[in-house]
């Protein structure tokens, strides 16, 4: 009896991964984005300036490819419940490399672990400025252990910044399902194991803001592309 | 009853009112660098005991919070000498709780500090400005009474000063205070400037602060702006700040003014009224400065400094006019 039971489990376990389907898209951005800015206060600090030999490296708010594909655009499925498996998701890695948050646009689960490098010479302090998530503010020397962060609430773009290095931001959306992706440097994003129904989908991006659209996801998964516009 | 005039106990209060001062504007280093959270721990300094702090993590944001702090511990040994000192020296009684006062308000100060950084509280940082300009008053006043000018006044005859004018130069005076308390809010919220052009504001001679307007005045910041987007109430903030401003500077000039027509151009308290309202149009230029360079970390502090000059200017100018008048009444 009991194995009759966890076969009809592990069946409906089945059937619900296998009636589930991709969310996939492009974002793509129309008309030109404010020049980013050098990142210049690098200058003054030696442990910083000493890694950027030749030019300083410049700030990431528009993450742009020659096509217009747009990167680092959180783009997720809105007003789904809570059904967070972040405590038992692969963990998320934020590096410190260069004076310089890696990735500096991230999305996790609630309960999901955030682990935090140093790869950088110098010392960093790890300062979290959550809205509805509790702050945190650790040091990090350097090769150091690596720090762990998680966070109970969702909330959208959670800034991770260094004191020491004012320069250094990196913003970590969080939320209570895993339906979610950030798009890469091509601009396609890929929201895996979607069950098939009705959704609004939502695409975040720093600067730009929101854009909304409603789809439906059946087993073969749906096809949802984004397009910003700088005004 | 021994009240003589001690050199060195004088000097000694007047290098303590000076690295007062510059601890102010070490602190406005530090919130204009937004430095404030750069060593998250307190009392030691990233694990180690402050005072044994590897020069080596001396960089970026640490160098300003860890100097503020070493300079902090020092005006508190200073301020700790001082208060023996007088206690030993002075016969004055007042005198003596005076300098306990300091003692007391200088570790407050220290907590404030610590607790704003233990806690993550920013607005913790609001009494810890505000408290910083009140020690600094206090320790300038006691310089004042313990200079050889308070202890021989006594024996020149003095000019009264109006009552008027006292009043006029000490409600001014209270208002640099609520300005002081109005510019430390603004600057313990990490937003940057809320409104980014001078002598208008968004082009307006009073923005709009609808939701569609923040949110426009968010998107078009001036690029690489550090610090969390603006809100409605911080951009009425800045106009409140402007405004008091301008009073204060009207109600400078006017004190200066008065003083030249009650007291005369040759007397003392006119010229440091006149020094005041030079202090007020300094200020005034670094206010706008401070914009007009989306704000530089050094202008925005040398704004702090000379704001808190302003509040000391004041205060000295009420104390040694009540000082004036009484003597001036007994005679």
């Amino acid at each position: 009896m009991k194995k009759s039971l966890l076969l009809l489990s592990l069946l409906c376990v089945a059937t619900q991964l296998i009636r589930a389907g991709d969310i996939t898209g492009t974002i793509t951005l129309k008309g030109t984005p404010p020049a980013e800015r050098e990142l210049s206060p690098i200058r003054d600090n030696p442990d910083c300036s000493a890694m950027y030999p030749a030019a300083l490296p410049k700030t990431k708010f528009y993450v742009v490819g020659s096509g217009g594909e747009l990167a680092d655009v959180i783009v997720y499925l809105k007003g789904v419940p809570s059904a967070s498996t972040g405590a038992s998701a692969s963990p998320v890695v934020l590096d410190q490399k260069g004076c310089l948050y890696s990735p500096q646009i991230l999305a996790v689960q609630t309960g999901q672990k955030v682990i935090v490098k140093n790869s950088d010479p110098c010392v960093h302090n790890v300062h979290t400025k959550p809205g509805a998530n509790s702050e945190q503010n650790q040091v990090q020397m350097p090769n150091g252990a690596d720090l762990t962060f998680t966070f109970d609430k969702p909330e959208p773009f959670l800034k991770f910044q260094c004191d020491v290095h004012p320069w250094m931001f990196a913003w970590v959306s969080v939320f209570d399902h895993p339906y979610f992706a950030v798009s890469g440097p091509d601009g396609k994003f890929t929201i895996k194991n979607v069950p098939p129904g009705k959704y609004t989908l939502e695409a975040a991006h720093r600067k730009l803001g929101t854009k909304d659209a409603d789809i439906e996801v059946k087993d073969s998964g749906a096809s949802q592309d984004f397009t910003f516009e700088v005004k | 009853m021994n009240n003589n005039y001690r050199p060195a106990l004088f000097w000694f209060a007047a290098f303590t009112s000076v690295m007062t001062f510059l601890l102010i504007g070490l602190g406005g280093l530090v919130t204009s660098n937004e430095a404030g959270m750069s060593v998250p721990d307190w009392p030691t300094s990233y694990g180690y005991n402050m005072f044994a702090l590897p020069i080596k993590f001396w960089r970026g944001g640490a160098l300003y919070e860890h100097t503020h702090r070493l300079w902090g511990s020092y005006v508190g040994l200073l301020t700790t000498i001082l208060a023996v000192w007088i206690w030993l020296k002075d016969n004055r009684k007042w005198m003596h709780w005076l300098g306990i006062a300091a003692f007391i308000l200088v570790i407050v100060q220290g907590i404030l500090g610590g607790l704003r950084v233990r806690m993550s509280l920013d607005w913790l940082g609001v009494p810890h400005g505000a408290v910083a300009q009140m020690f600094l008053v206090l320790i300038c006043s006691m310089t004042l009474f313990l200079s050889r000018w308070w202890h021989q006044s006594a024996t020149v005859k003095q000019a009264p000063v109006p009552r008027g004018l006292r009043s006029h130069i000490l409600w001014v005076t209270i208002l640099i205070f609520i300005q002081l308390l109005i510019a430390a809010t603004m600057r313990h919220q990490h937003a940057g400037l809320a409104i980014t052009d001078f002598p208008a504001a968004y082009g307006k001679i009073w923005p709009d602060t609808s939701p569609e307007a923040i949110a426009h005045y968010n998107a078009t910041r001036p690029p690489g702006t550090i610090g969390n987007p603006i809100t409605a109430f911080q951009v009425n903030l800045q106009m409140v700040h402007r405004l008091v401003a301008y009073a204060i500077f009207l109600g400078v000039a006017a004190a200066a003014m008065l003083a030249r027509k009650k007291l005369g151009g040759k007397d003392g308290l006119t010229k440091f009224a006149f020094f005041w309202l030079g202090l007020l149009t300094l200020q005034i230029l670094l206010g706008a400065a401070t914009i007009w360079t989306n704000k530089a970390a050094d202008v925005a502090t040398g704004h702090v400094m000379v704001g808190a000059l302003a509040l000391l200017t004041g205060s000295l100018w009420c104390l040694i006019a009540i000082r004036r008048d009484r003597l001036a009444a007994a005679t």
